[in-house]
């Protein structure tokens, strides 16, 4: 699947979006600006991107606790969301969310999740809602290695095949769920897993965003086409603690700085569209900064955002009552 | 004695009991965490730390990790206390309760009276719950009220460190499923605990203070937001006694309706959602039960009918507050 050099951009642009994104919540969330549990995806971005390059509005994604950088490939307003993880009024969701509960329905972005495995059954009724309506559209369930052990997982994997459903589970396995191995938790693989529901399933390497790309949009067409569910498998890096204020010792020492420098995705796609003559090192460079002040811009809006007004506790339970 | 916060009281209690009973174990996600990675082990001893140190000393046929299937090893952890073993599960948050309730209300809870009085499912549900952590609304739920709808299982509520450890340990040796709801907010909450082992029989109320206006009964969290709203109105010439039920199932009937027949005028607190929860609950009972000695009607202080909250002022406001408490029972006095 060729990319032109307009797609190429934009995939960069999303992709640093994400990370700068997240380095800058790290940061703010050590000052103690954030409150709540904060779960970062700096050094998962070709996941997010190779898969929601694909997708448009009439698609949706349902997203794990580790969302911000689904949400962003998908399309949601970054000051919006910036504004949501400090819990201001006028954030994505009213400030009632907070980072684990990030929505935006209008863009088929059905929210971050609490709630390990919670996505799978949900992204089957979106694709059954496609599916009904013919609309074309497909739904895509992100879940991570933790989340694949989940009897909402495997069900859904169950369901979507029986019923046909135009649905891409992708297994984003960083090593840990939490501070526990995946080489442990995970019995058999993801692969086979999915072949034993009779699911084409792929093993990538996360931090290739073109091969992410490429087999997401050979999965997508095939389930847009009714060509029913599949799995993608794709292996990362998570840079940082499993939620803000994870000490991390159940790594290897030295874990995280190898892989972001040997194996960033980032890097990674600079030096595949340099090497190419594809796009220009200063117009990477460009974006980045670009990319920075929209994130700084963010913050500051965030910093200065009115708090939700008091009687907004009380609304948005039900939509009549 | 010694001071100990309600996190090194729980951690004292399953060691001890660990220790006097090899057929107790203990199970949960990362609750020695570590497992199949690089780095150190014990590396969390669950997410706030609770489990710390029990590997270490049980080894790890003991002490569980377990994938992310609460199903299945809520599930295992109740067919193994039937089948001999006394499991303590952890359900990390009370709120993925969601995730794993057949286990728990259809099985654990039904076995006795089903299969005729024959069975014995001595499992304790250890599960943290409680808005005050900006945690939001799948984080910070209560849900006790759910746990004390269903017959067969019994609730427990500990309200500091000391009752903590004592209810954990009555908890283990219990022959009945026990769901244990440690609040989020509490662990970090120091006072004098016993060394040794000591139990508190479920079923019997803790006055932590009388008086003679007002009662107050309050669960968890609530109980020292209760005793706080007595002391502020301690100094308005109104006395409260406060009454800790520690277990909503069995409920001590007994000593809420006795000291409601004292002050004649009742206030409930309870963190957990309005409708059908506890401060409804033993509303009822008063008024079924003490309604010749009311002096007032019975005041709830509850959350709004609301999920949890996100942002910090919105859950600030959600959360009963001691001045909330006291303002209830001002009304109760006019
Ligand atoms: C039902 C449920 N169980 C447990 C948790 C606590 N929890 C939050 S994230 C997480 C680990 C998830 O691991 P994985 O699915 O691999 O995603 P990752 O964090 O690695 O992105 C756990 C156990 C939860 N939120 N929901």
């Amino acid at each position: 699947m060729q990319l032109n050099r307009e797609e190429l951009l934009q995939s960069y642009r999303t992709m640093c979006t994400i990370r700068e994104f997240e380095e800058r919540v790290h940061t703010e969330f050590s000052e103690g600006g954030i409150p709540g549990f904060v779960h970062l995806y700096a050094g998962e971005e070709a996941s997010a991107v190779g898969v929601c390059s694909h997708l448009d509005d009439r698609d949706n994604i349902a997203s794990t606790h580790r969302g911000h950088g689904h949400c962003i490939a998908k399309g949601c307003d970054v000051v919006g969301m910036m504004k949501e993880i400090f819990g201001r009024g006028d954030g994505l969701c009213g400030g009632k969310g907070g980072s684990m509960h990030i929505a935006d329905l209008s863009r088929g972005m059905m929210g971050a999740n609490g709630i390990v495995g919670g996505g799978p059954p949900l992204i089957c009724g979106a694709a059954l809602t496609a599916k009904t309506l013919k609309t074309g559209g497909v739904a895509v369930a992100f879940v991570g290695d933790g989340a694949s052990n989940q009897g909402t997982t495997l069900e859904s994997f169950n369901l979507a095949k029986v019923w046909n459903l135009p649905v891409i589970f992708v297994v984003e396995d960083n090593g840990y769920a939490e501070a526990t191995a995946s080489a442990w938790s995970v019995a058999g693989t993801q692969a086979k897993r999915a072949a034993a529901f009779g699911m084409t399933a792929h093993e990538l390497d996360g931090n290739d965003f073109f091969a992410i790309h490429q087999a997401a949009g050979e999965v997508i067409e095939r389930a847009r086409d009714g060509g029913g569910p599949s799995l993608l498998h794709v292996k990362l890096t998570r840079y940082f603690g499993h939620f803000e204020g994870d000490a991390m010792s159940y790594r290897a020492p030295g874990e995280v700085e190898t892989a972001r420098r040997e194996r960033d995705p980032l890097k990674f796609f600079r030096q595949r569209v340099t090497a190419a003559g594809l796009l220009e090192p200063a117009q990477l460079d460009g974006i980045e900064s670009e990319v920075r002040s929209l994130i700084d811009q963010s913050v500051s809006l965030s910093k200065s955002a009115p708090a939700p007004s008091p009687e907004r506790l009380l609304t948005d339970v039900y939509v009549s009552y | 004695m010694s001071k100990k916060s309600y996190r090194q009281a729980i951690n004292e209690a399953l060691a001890q009991e660990m220790r006097r009973d090899p057929t107790v174990i203990v199970m949960g996600e990362d609750n020695v965490g570590g497992m199949g990675a690089p780095g150190e082990d014990d590396a969390w001893g669950g997410v706030l730390g609770v489990t710390k140190g029990l590997m270490p000393e049980f080894g790890r046929d003991r002490v569980l990790d377990t994938p992310i299937t609460e199903s299945a090893f809520i599930g295992a952890a109740v067919g193994a206390a039937a089948t001999g073993l006394r499991p303590v599960a952890e359900l990390m948050f009370v709120d993925f309760l969601g995730v794993c309730f057949d286990q728990i209300f259809n099985q654990a809870a039904k076995f006795r009276y089903m299969f005729g009085g024959k069975a014995v499912t001595p499992v304790v549900i250890r599960t943290m719950y409680g808005a005050g952590f900006r945690a939001a609304s799948q984080h910070s739920q209560c849900l006790y009220p759910i746990f004390t709808h269903i017959p067969g299982l019994k609730v427990v509520v500990p309200s500091s460190a000391y009752e903590a450890k004592g209810l954990l340990i009555q908890s283990i040796r219990d022959n009945d499923p026990v769901i244990f709801l440690e609040h989020k907010v509490l662990y970090d909450e120091i006072e004098e605990v016993p060394d040794e082992p000591y139990t508190i029989p479920f079923g019997e109320a803790n006055l932590t203070r009388e008086g003679d206006h007002v009662t107050i009964v309050a669960l968890g969290r609530m109980v020292g937001f209760a005793n706080k709203a007595a002391d502020m109105l301690e100094k308005e010439g109104i006395t409260c006694t406060v009454v800790d039920p520690r277990t909503t199932s069995p409920l001590d009937e007994d000593t809420i309706i006795e000291a409601v027949e004292d002050t004649g005028r009742l206030v409930v607190v309870d963190e957990a959602s309005p409708r059908c929860g506890m401060a409804a609950d033993i509303s009822a009972l008063v008024a079924q039960s003490a309604f010749k000695a009311l002096k007032a009607p019975i005041l709830m202080v509850t959350p709004p009918h609301t999920p949890v909250p996100f942002a910090p002022e919105l859950e600030d406001a959600y959360i009963p507050t001691p001045d909330k408490i006291a303002d209830a029972v001002r009304r109760v006095m006019a």
